[in-house]
């Protein structure tokens, strides 16, 4: 590994710089072209997720509205090529509806990240905290937790998911959550969650495993901390790293997890839609219509490669073993 | 060392059933929410509540939730007859998972029917991605920051991030339905027609392969590159080992725990059924089995195939961890 000058923040002439790690990981990710392209990109998306409707308020589309004239009358397919691109859809119109397919699309990448988002900040709440619990404490508590996760580990959790998608949302709409698809959402987020937790919860355990030994806990301990200070001030400002690098990575999979789950039919219901959604739709025609099939297909596609890149990125940022660059 | 293996043993099998039988109680009570009335497929449109709660008596539906478990267990050992003081009695026997009164047949007989599939389509799908991804991630790692190792890591970030769906449809959409090199997959035993039967399989198992092979090489790449930066390695080389055996008897081995643990639990929850690639290719497995299951809130069918999926990765939890000790032999049990 050859020596490089680093540039030195300004007023600083000092050749060893004390830097923190939270520094160093940004310094290296900002250095690394593809993943701020990718972060760009990220960030964009979530704007055009946040901004949709005034979006396509701009370019005169909606998501909801039907469209007689861009449909024939014979059979309900779209009028004109590439599944009725038009001015008026720049992506094409639905089949039967006429609905338009960019305004759908913009509204299902809304959709597709509320849910994964949610779900991987649920994830990682939960996965943390019985994480740090469990790995500092030890003993009973750490066993009981550990029986946990390798019991919901060892569900075949898509199938569960399919089987309980009915009857627990309707449960959530009986607690109060509105009914149709707000209900279905909160169904998707929730159980993503709940079978998403013990993955991390694993690593953090293993994580505090080592920290409680260390020296900085120990002096807490002797100076009377409370245990939820020595857990959550103390120990969890260590777990960062790691936490990060499993947030970026899961976030994709959720993605991924919810078009499977659209695309087996518990996603959202029209008139709202999802990319899983969008492509399970698409089965019936994209012999006909193959831009049913592709456009939210490979919309879905970058956004989780993209999402994986910036993953990949944070992780080799963090890695110590890659020299403090 | 024996002894120690074998305490080691029977405790690891004694978790194990004590995990079983957790999680079949979770099952059950979890399935006990739902609304589907199993009493209610005991009969046809002609139903009267009547007719429905004489059956849901006469099946010990009305049971509490814990004597039904009791009886279900009691089913996988010894079998069971459900409505055995009836005119007609309905026989399940051992082992026993249960009857699906919507379909009139034994779930244990449902889900053996379906099995063949799925075991051919995980197989097969599993001998490609363990050759691809373990080969594709050993050449990575020895070329490790050329261009042939980040072509190879390109590919498989993009393997890692499609969804099987989208690329089974994509397959379909140009092999079978423009290009027409494919026939549309229709499942045949292989004993029957082998030609149909690699025909149908081919798909499902390169479009599976190829995203657990994009797991694998990431996950043999990194093992090596963590592996073959150790001493010993360095060791093997200066004693004038040929390179090949360094890497294979090496590197790989030691590399290579991580490894049978992803292979063995994701060829365990493909046994389970792979529910979205068996319902593109309307393969008729488990996978399809439980999706139609749902579709019918066939409750008993649902349980049973939860519990035998559940079954297969715990079973695959222990053989992994086993096998740690024959591969790795630095494994310590403790």
């Amino acid at each position: 590994m050859s020596l490089t000058v680093v540039e030195a923040p300004s007023g600083a002439g000092d050749p060893v710089l004390g830097r923190s790690l939270r520094q160093i990981v940004w310094a290296r990710v900002r250095r690394d072209r593809v993943a701020m392209t990718c972060l760009v990109i990220l960030i964009g998306l979530y704007l055009v997720a946040i901004l949709a409707p005034a979006i396509c308020a701009v370019i005169g589309v909606d998501p909801y509205s039907f469209d007689s004239a861009s449909i024939s009358d014979m059979g309900g397919g779209p009028v004109g090529p590439w599944g009725g691109i038009s001015r008026e859809h720049p992506l094409g119109v639905e089949w039967g509806t006429g609905r338009d397919i960019f305004a759908q699309l913009l509204f299902g990448l809304r959709i597709s990240l509320l849910i994964a988002t949610s779900a991987t900040i649920i994830t990682v709440v939960i996965g943390t905290v019985i994480g740090i619990v469990s790995g500092y404490s030890g003993g009973k508590t750490d066993a009981v937790f550990g029986r946990i996760m390798d019991l919901t580990l060892a569900f075949p959790f898509l199938l569960i998911i399919l089987a309980l998608s009915g009857v627990l949302t309707q449960r959530l709409t009986s607690l109060g959550v509105p009914e149709g698809n707000p209900s279905r959402i909160t169904y998707m987020i929730l159980v993503l969650s709940v079978f998403g937790w013990p993955y991390l919860a694993r690593i953090v355990r293993g994580q505090v495993f080592s920290l409680r030994e260390r020296e900085f806990v120990e002096a807490a301990v002797a100076m009377g901390a409370s245990k939820s200070r020595i857990l959550f001030v103390e120990i969890l400002p260590n777990l960062w790293a790691p936490i990060l690098v499993y947030a970026t990575l899961t976030l994709p999979t959720y993605i991924g997890t919810e078009a499977a789950l659209s695309f087996l039919g518990i996603g959202v219901l029209p008139p709202d839609t999802s990319f899983g959604a969008m492509l399970a739709s698409s089965v019936s025609y994209f012999s006909v219509v193959p831009s049913y099939l592709f456009i939210p297909g490979v919309l879905l596609v970058t956004l989780v490669v993209t999402f994986n890149l910036v993953g990949d990125a944070v992780r080799d940022a963090l890695d110590p073993r890659a020299g403090r660059r | 060392m024996i002894r120690r293996l074998s305490t080691y043993v029977i405790r690891r099998v004694l978790s194990m059933i004590l995990l079983l039988v957790l999680l079949s109680l979770v099952v059950f009570i979890l399935f006990s929410l739902l609304p589907a009335d199993p009493a209610r497929l005991t009969c046809g449109k002609s139903c009267t509540p009547e007719i429905i709660e004489a059956n849901r008596h006469r099946l010990g539906l009305d049971m509490p939730v814990l004597a039904q478990y009791w009886e279900f267990v009691k089913g996988i050992f010894v079998g069971r007859t459900y409505a055995a003081n009836s005119p007609d009695p309905v026989q399940c026997s051992a082992p026993c998972l249960g009857y699906s009164f919507k379909r009139g047949e034994e779930v244990f007989v449902l889900i053996k029917d379906r099995l063949p599939a799925t075991i051919w389509l995980a197989f097969g799908a599993f001998v490609l991605w363990l050759a691809a991804g373990i080969s594709l991630g050993i050449y990575s790692a020895l070329r490790r920051g050329r261009w042939q190792d980040r072509s190879v890591m390109g590919v498989a970030l993009v393997g890692y991030s499609l969804p099987s769906f989208f690329i089974g449809l994509v397959a379909i959409f140009f092999i079978i339905i423009r290009w027409q090199l494919l026939p549309f997959p229709s499942y045949i035993s292989p004993l029957e027609n082998p030609v149909q039967f690699l025909q149908t399989m081919i798909l499902p198992w390169i479009i599976l392969a190829t995203l657990y092979a994009a797991f694998y090489m990431r996950l043999t790449r990194n093992q090596m590159l963590e592996v073959l930066g150790d001493d010993y390695i360095r060791t093997a080389r200066a004693k004038g080992l040929p390179e090949r055996v360094v890497i294979r008897k090496h590197a790989l081995r030691a590399g290579l725990t991580p490894i049978v643990t992803a292979a063995g639990l994701d060829l365990a929850g493909l046994l389970g059924g792979a529910i979205i690639t068996e319902s593109i290719f309307s393969l008729p497995g488990i996978g399809s089995l439980a999706v139609n299951s749902v579709n019918d809130a066939d409750l008993p069918l649902i349980v049973g195939i939860t519990l035998v999926a559940a079954t297969f990765i715990i079973f695959a939890n222990l053989i992994v961890d086993l096998l740690y000790a024959v591969i790795d032999p630095r494994v310590r049990l403790s």
